[in-house]
């Protein structure tokens, strides 16, 4: 499975076994994470992702393989969980 | 859904041996019920009721990212051993073994039976084993990026020729083996004798096993291996781990482990770069030691920044 093709799947591996609790946990644990890149994520119907960007500029993913990708576009640079500032960001929030 | 059948790759660069390890295997009564795909009639004829040839193809996807091409050939020839082995044309089988071309990436080979939207109902990936020649292993090694791939990606490396080579020479290279992936089992073949029920069986990543090598090898390409106190939050560790493949995925050439998620068994994890196995729950852990542990084999990635994020990500 592709974490960068998701889009061509059925269940990403991240996402199976998990309920509506999971999701909301999850969408809620992604945006601290997209904070730091000035982006913001919905959930639409508990099926797809919106992602936004603070000029309102939007799009929607499957799931979390796909979601990087276009994370990554609408940021405008790379989104590194290595990086030592975000690490920080969570580590503080 | 039916049982899936397990596909056993068996890699290794030219010369190496494989041709040899397979047909000894083919010769087992325990490895009845066989279906072989090659890329290669070797010189060492492989006599088989089963036996099919392919030509390998590749067909790269829009994101123009390697090791998630689908194998083309692959898809077919499992496609078609599938049906015909319902109309009855040939034996059955309960698991295919495939043999790349020495110079094969095995990452497509494996996006391929976990993505390709036939294939991935009836097979699963079962063991990658690579052979690795005593004599030449440790100068392809230095020279050839698909030996090193090969050797990264393995959950069995078997050390062959080993009745040739000297006995000095087989120790170094294994001991450089350990040292470049540690989460594979390793086992040594002279003239292709191996146990099957070691090459075959799923791995157990005992903890015993994963000690690195004092002096690491002069590579950028080098393993770590994290052993974690505590559960890891597994939707935390689903975040982490897709945006690290999603960033530097092509520097993370693998990723195995068993991960406490607070649960009485341990997930498996199992990913090839961008590949990722789906992950298994088990009911129990397979030894005493209950702490997570997740060998990295990565590219200019270090432990202490993986280390540090992760715990950010999933164990805050």
């Amino acid at each position: 499975m592709c974490a960068l093709c998701g889009v061509l799947l059925t269940s990403h591996w991240a996402e199976r076994e998990s309920g509506r609790r999971e999701r909301v946990f999850r969408v809620r644990l992604l945006n601290r994470v997209l904070a730091h890149f000035g982006l913001e994520l919905g959930d639409w119907s508990g099926r797809v992702y919106v992602l936004r960007d603070r000029k309102g500029k939007a799009v929607v993913v499957g799931d979390l393989g796909a979601l990087w990708t276009a994370a990554e576009a609408l940021a405008g640079r790379p989104l590194d969980p290595l990086d030592p500032e975000l690490v920080a960001a969570l580590r503080g929030g | 859904m039916a049982e899936r059948l397990p596909v056993v790759l068996v890699t290794g660069f030219l010369g190496s041996g494989k041709t040899t390890l397979l047909s000894r295997l083919l010769r087992l009564p325990e490895l009845g019920e066989t279906a072989v795909i090659v890329n290669e009639l070797g010189e060492v004829g492989i006599d088989h009721h089963l036996l099919r040839r392919v030509d390998e193809r590749t067909v790269l996807l829009g994101n123009g990212c390697l090791c998630c091409t689908l194998r083309g050939d692959l898809a077919d020839e499992l496609r078609d051993l599938l049906s015909r082995r319902t109309r009855g044309e040939i034996p059955p089988f309960r698991r295919v073994l495939v043999e790349t071309t020495g110079l094969a990436d095995p990452a497509p080979v494996l996006n391929t039976l976990l993505a390709e939207p036939v294939v991935k109902h009836h097979f699963e990936p079962g063991a990658v084993i690579a052979t690795v020649d005593a004599l030449n292993g440790s100068r392809q090694l230095d020279r050839e990026p698909e030996t090193l791939k090969q050797v990264v990606v393995a959950d069995r490396l078997v050390v062959t020729k080993t009745d040739v080579a000297e006995r000095g020479a087989v120790n170094e290279l294994a001991e450089r083996l350990r040292g470049l992936n540690p989460a594979a089992d390793l086992l040594e073949a002279s003239f292709g004798e191996a146990d099957p029920a070691l090459l075959l069986a799923p791995g157990s990543l005992d903890p015993r096993h994963l000690r690195l090598p004092e002096e690491p090898e002069h590579s950028d390409v080098h393993p770590f291996v994290l052993f974690l106190d505590r559960p890891v939050d597994w939707i935390g560790f689903g975040i982490w781990l897709t945006m690290l493949l999603g960033s530097r995925g092509a520097d993370v050439l693998r990723v195995k482990g068993l991960l406490d998620v607070g649960a009485p068994g341990p997930v498996i994890l199992n990913a090839v770069q961008h590949v990722v196995h789906p992950p298994e729950h088990l009911d129990t852990w397979p030894d005493e030691d209950h702490r997570s542990r997740i060998v990295f084999i990565a590219r200019g990635i270090e432990r202490e920044a993986v280390e540090r994020s992760l715990e950010a990500f999933a164990m805050s």
